[in-house]
């Protein structure tokens, strides 16, 4: 029996302007078009990268800065379009890039409950269900009902959290170790994490520490000026990205 | 997947932004909703003030006259004034959520739609007390209510759409919209622009031509066919164009905000 690909990267390429100084208004736009002035900088973030990530495994992305690890998220969140090449996934996907970036900071933690929930594409009966979770998970208690102005970062980053993991993912996609909260939340945190990555939820990783990448991850891919330099198992892959440095 | 089924994915957003616009505009104010009601109550006594007793002209219900004008005015408004900012406003949750793009500006057009319907209890008020009585011809006023959120919601899609690159949209707006209210004669009789040759700018401005049949049908007045035309094509024009150029465009906001 063939395994189903859950997420499928096919030539990708992501190209961004540059434009040398940025002209964001008319009067500037008009006047250099005049003058033949509108230069771009083309600037390919990636190229030519091709991969297929099987359902379970859990694929970490290696690369410098600037390598386009986080473009490459990007791309297969949705948040950003390909320029060239094809993404394909199935299932469902959270990402867990920043938590809370849909927040409103005038509206109450359980408002905003609603609001981050209806942004992933929950339904509101689901979330009013669910609500009782969240609020547990998250540890707020009272302050669920306090405008998130008032919220510490620690306290918004769990709530994020909380309502992120809400259902089990097929594809999780991490950026960086998440380090919400303080120590005990971070345990309980990663507990959850841990029982996604048991239930075989695919995920994509992106991280700098090497030690943690080798205890999550089964497979790595590692990236450098945007081009796919190697993809392969993780010991392997991560000998040699090392080694480069 | 289809727009159909992303919309319904996301139709519980769409909800959750439209009641985040209407709670958050009148929290931490004492009378909350009622300003809704109370606001185009009070510009009207201002205008009618000025227009009919400082002026010297107007009847007894010159301020129906006034209020109808003002009402679709404000709504057109405000409601292209808040989807230009919208994308831009939300380009935090943009850079890092994947959310169909339009649900933006079609949810701050949508929540000020919202409140206008709210304030037009008002204008059944003030209709009650200055004699101005509901005929058979107010099932017409439904036309002009649909025509005002089409022009609207195209208008908001495009300045949208724009103001993600161009920042000074918002100004020149601005502008714009004061040339469309002093041209859709919301305190002043139509005659008397007309009568001094100038009906031609009337007959551009779709916003007026909404204007004119919203007021025949409150005042129990026939229906004028050309406007009814006028509004309508640009009405659906603007709404064709808007999603046109929204759609075309929408993958590059991300690089610009």
């Amino acid at each position: 029996m063939e395994e189903r690909k859950a997420v499928s990267v096919q030539d990708l390429g992501v190209k961004f302007h540059l434009s040398e100084q940025k002209v964001d208004n008319l009067k500037e736009y008009v006047i250099r078009i005049l003058k033949h002035q509108m230069r771009y900088k083309e600037f390919w973030a990636l190229r030519n990268v091709s991969f297929d990530v099987k359902q379970g495994e859990r694929v970490a992305i290696l690369g410098l800065n600037g390598a386009g690890k986080s473009t490459l998220l990007k791309v297969i969140a949705g948040v950003l379009k390909a320029t060239e090449g094809k993404v394909e996934r199935s299932g469902v996907l959270v990402p867990l890039l920043e938590l809370g970036a849909g927040f409103d900071p005038q509206y109450t933690g359980a408002e905003n409950i609603y609001l981050y929930g209806a942004m992933l594409g929950y339904q509101k009966p689901f979330l009013k269900e669910k609500f009782d979770e969240i609020v547990k998970f998250s540890e707020l208690g009272d302050f669920i009902h306090v405008p998130l102005k008032n919220y510490s970062s620690g306290m918004r980053a769990r709530l994020g959290f909380s309502i992120a993991t809400l259902v089990e993912p097929d594809i999780l996609i991490l950026d960086e170790v998440l380090s919400v909260g303080d120590v005990k939340f971070r345990k309980k945190s990663e507990n959850r994490i841990k029982e996604m990555f048991d239930k075989g939820t695919t995920v994509l990783f992106v991280s700098h520490n090497m030690q943690q990448v080798r205890s999550l991850c089964t497979r790595a891919i590692w990236l450098e000026g945007g081009t796919l330099i190697e993809d392969g198992p993780i010991d392997v892959v991560t000998e040699h990205f090392e080694k480069k440095q | 997947m289809s727009v159909f089924k992303t919309f319904g994915k996301y139709r519980n957003l769409l909800r959750e932004l439209v009641k985040k616009d209407i709670k958050l505009k009148y929290r931490n104010s004492y009378l909350g909703v009622i300003w809704t009601m109370l606001e185009p109550l009070l510009t009207m006594i201002v205008l009618t003030l000025v227009f009919s007793k400082l002026l010297g002209k107007g009847t007894r219900d010159f301020p129906v006259y006034i209020l109808t004008g003002r009402l679709l005015y404000s709504f057109f408004s405000n409601g292209t004034k808040a989807a230009l900012r919208s994308v831009r406003a939300n380009s935090g949750m943009i850079k890092k959520v994947y959310v169909p793009k339009y649900m933006y500006p079609f949810a701050s057009v949508l929540s000020g739609y919202i409140i206008f319907l709210i304030s037009l209890i008002v204008l059944a008020v003030v209709a009650t007390v200055r004699g101005v009585y509901p005929t058979l011809r107010l099932i017409w006023i439904v036309l002009p209510l649909i025509q005002i959120l089409l022009l609207t919601i195209g208008v908001g899609l495009i300045l949208a759409t724009v103001a993600v690159f161009f920042r000074d949209v918002e100004y020149l707006w601005g502008v714009a919209l004061m040339l469309i209210m002093y041209t859709s004669a919301i305190f002043y009789q139509a005659e008397t622009v007309i009568n001094a040759g100038n009906a031609w700018i009337f007959k551009l401005n779709p916003l007026y031509a909404v204007i004119v049949n919203f007021r025949n049908a409150v005042f129990g007045q026939a229906m004028d066919f050309r406007s009814m035309w006028y509004a309508t094509v640009c009405g659906a024009l603007s709404l064709l164009i808007g999603i046109i150029v929204f759609y075309k465009k929408q993958d590059k906001f991300i690089l610009y905000l």
